[in-house]
């Protein structure tokens, strides 16, 4: 309890903390509330399906029936907007959940055994890391095909050794402190002194460092999903949508800025929410790191 | 320092070995038809997929089939880009200039405005110029490279028509491939100041300036970030306060002292910079159109054209490695300490 209030006292007292933890409040909210903020036509199969009102090529503005307006094939950009917003959280956090999970049990086990599991699993990483993360991430989802479930598999498979390297380093250092060796000589298992002893004390820069890379992994899904390697055309996900809109910020003859709209407004949802997960992590990383006192 | 390298540059071609292992796992799960599309050069050879199959021996184990492959790669013999209608070699000689020169003419800027306003962010703390510096770094790591670019196009060459995106104009393009112009380095506006064609010069840079805007403002977050927070540091510590009891002005203390220290981690960081900037090609290419390396292998993924993508993808692997090698050498060259370790 008195963490916690310890907590909210810092997230107070940081008033940029606190726009990002406002930010990223809005966008729970808008996902939660999504069916009420945009209903989906009844009868529709697929919730995450953007309702099409008619075929026409060119975007339409902003108007009373389209607030935001529409895209390229008349694609919603307010449903979109709202709908994507359950998107983009199911992709960051199982993105960032799965790849933290496994980069800590992973570095764990080459951290508390050594020897060649060590090697063995260092050696990958070295290979995963010689990646720049979007240029395997895009040869993986081309591989496996476009689709939105292989842009998270793809992410997560680039993120994972970053924290398998950072818990990895941690975990040599806690073994040998004096509760492990304490631990042991009670007849602890091996399995007992890492799960138990080890990984929760090594725990917290492998999460400061996930909570301050949330922001990137929402970039790069945005981005396979702009090079067209994400969800199918007309799924609510901010990425794609943005990739309608690149046949059209010439705008027309005599109003260049006629299609403004299908570039900013998703746009400009990408970035408050990555904004908002960045201003999270420095916020987190400020409370959770003692050496900040 | 020699042994340091040594050591250094003996990994370079494990870490390759690995990358290729990885491309070639990645690729098994290919059915055996489609990889022998890295064969076929000509569509009259379709008709005879099942013999080319025979022939590459893609029917067989997989460690007889990476053999197979790495032999070829050996021999420089990278298949045929179907994207980039040319052979692999060639579409690398071809577009890897295109990159380096727009990489290199971010980089310098990067570093120039990331270490001086991370500089006078630390110095002038809680300033005007610091929080606009805190600002551009924050708003920098926040928006992603496409919604900058696009937006950015739509100002510039949509409403402006300044600055247009792809590579050249018509009239440069028939210039650069005309008889009487020399390709001395690849390099376009070197190539074109060499050649003493003024308004082309000025035409490929003008078509370089919005990428290489993006790709700065995209990437001097992180060093303006860490460069304010190393020099923050510094500028509490012993020596510093030791230099200003002396009563040396405090320009000196800056540059001559904390910086100095400073340059450290900015060493190290030049190469996750270099990274950041091979990674950020890959779209800043794509949205501007730009003929380089990132926008050829984005092509090669989206229509599956296996050749394209492991040409591109083990070339930004390899520079990728070679760039943190630099950097681990830079470091040790910098960096006393490291060396006695080593």
């Amino acid at each position: 309890m008195d963490r916690l209030r310890r907590i909210f006292k810092l997230l107070r007292q940081r008033p940029m903390s606190m726009l990002g933890t406002a930010i990223i409040a809005t966008f729970v909210a808008i996902a939660a509330l999504a069916p009420v903020l945009a209903p989906p036509e009844a009868g529709t199969r697929d919730n995450y399906q953007i309702p099409q009102s008619g075929y026409s090529s060119d975007p339409v503005r902003p108007s009373r029936e389209h607030w935001f307006g529409t895209t390229e094939q008349q694609y919603d950009l307010y449903y979109g907007m709202v709908w994507g917003a359950r998107t983009a959280f199911k992709v960051a956090l199982r993105v960032v959940g799965v790849s933290v999970f496994v980069g800590v049990l992973l570095g764990g086990i080459a951290g508390f055994y050594g020897g060649w599991v060590d090697e063995i699993l260092m050696r990958m990483t070295d290979v995963v890391l010689a990646f720049p993360d979007l240029v395997l991430a895009v040869v993986i989802v081309a591989i496996y095909g476009p689709s939105l479930e292989h842009v998270m598999w793809a992410v997560m498979f680039v993120s994972w050794p970053s924290y398998a390297r950072l818990m990895r380093g941690d975990v040599l250092s806690i073994k040998e402190r004096e509760f492990v060796v304490a631990a042991r000589a009670l007849g602890a298992s091996d399995a007992r002194i890492l799960f138990r002893h080890i990984i929760p004390n090594a725990l917290y820069p492998v999460l400061i460092v996930a909570s301050l890379s949330t922001g990137s992994v929402v970039i790069t899904a945005a981005a396979l999903s702009f090079l067209g390697l994400g969800a199918p055309v007309g799924y609510a996900d901010w990425g794609q949508l943005i990739s309608l809109s690149r046949n059209w910020i010439m705008g027309s003859s005599g109003n260049p800025f006629e299609y403004w709209h299908t570039v900013f407004i998703p746009g400009a949802t990408i970035f408050l929410f990555v904004l908002g997960w960045n201003l999270l992590g420095d916020a987190v990383r400020d409370i959770l790191d003692p050496l900040q006192d | 320092m020699l042994r340091y390298i040594l050591k250094r540059l003996a990994f370079l071609p494990v870490v390759m070995f690995g990358v290729t292992l990885l491309l070639f796992i990645c690729l098994q799960t290919l059915s055996p038809a489609m990889r022998a599309s890295l064969y076929v050069k000509d569509p009259r050879q379709l008709a005879q997929l099942d013999a080319v199959i025979e022939k590459y021996g893609l029917n067989k184990p997989v460690y007889v089939q990476y053999g197979i492959w790495l032999r070829q790669v050996a021999h420089g013999d990278l298949g045929y880009s179907e994207t980039a209608k040319m052979p692999v070699a060639e579409a690398i000689r071809s577009f890897l200039p295109a990159t380096i020169e727009l990489t290199v003419l971010a980089f310098f800027p990067i570093l120039f405005v990331g270490v001086t306003f991370g500089v006078l962010s630390a110095v002038y703390r809680d300033r005007l110029i610091d929080h606009v510096t805190r600002f551009v770094a924050i708003t920098g790591y926040s928006l992603p490279s496409f919604v900058l670019g696009l937006i950015l196009l739509m100002i510039f060459y949509g409403r402006l028509h300044w600055l247009p995106p792809g590579r050249y104009t018509l009239d440069s393009d028939m210039l650069i491939h005309g008889d009487r112009f020399r390709h001395w380095s690849g390099l376009l506006t070197l190539d074109c100041a060499l050649n003493r064609q003024w308004s082309a010069a000025l035409d490929v840079a003008k078509h370089m300036v919005l990428p290489a805007c993006t790709l700065l403002y995209i990437s001097v977050a992180l060093l303006l970030r860490i460069t304010r927070s190393a020099m923050l540091e510094e500028l509490g510590r012993d020596y510093v306060r030791t230099a200003r009891a002396k009563g040396l002005p405090e320009s000196v203390v800056v540059r001559k002292h904390a910086l100095a220290n400073v340059l450290i981690p900015i060493v190290t960081l030049s190469s996750l910079l270099f990274v950041g900037l091979l990674g950020g090609v890959v779209i800043t290419e794509t949205v501007f159109d730009f003929p380089g390396i990132g926008r050829w292998g984005v092509q090669a993924a989206q229509q599956l054209d296996v050749p394209g993508v492991l040409g591109s993808t083990m070339l930004a692997a390899f520079l990728f490695v070679l760039a943190n090698l630099l950097s681990d050498v830079l470091y040790a060259l910098v960096d006393p300490r490291i060396r006695v370790g080593a």
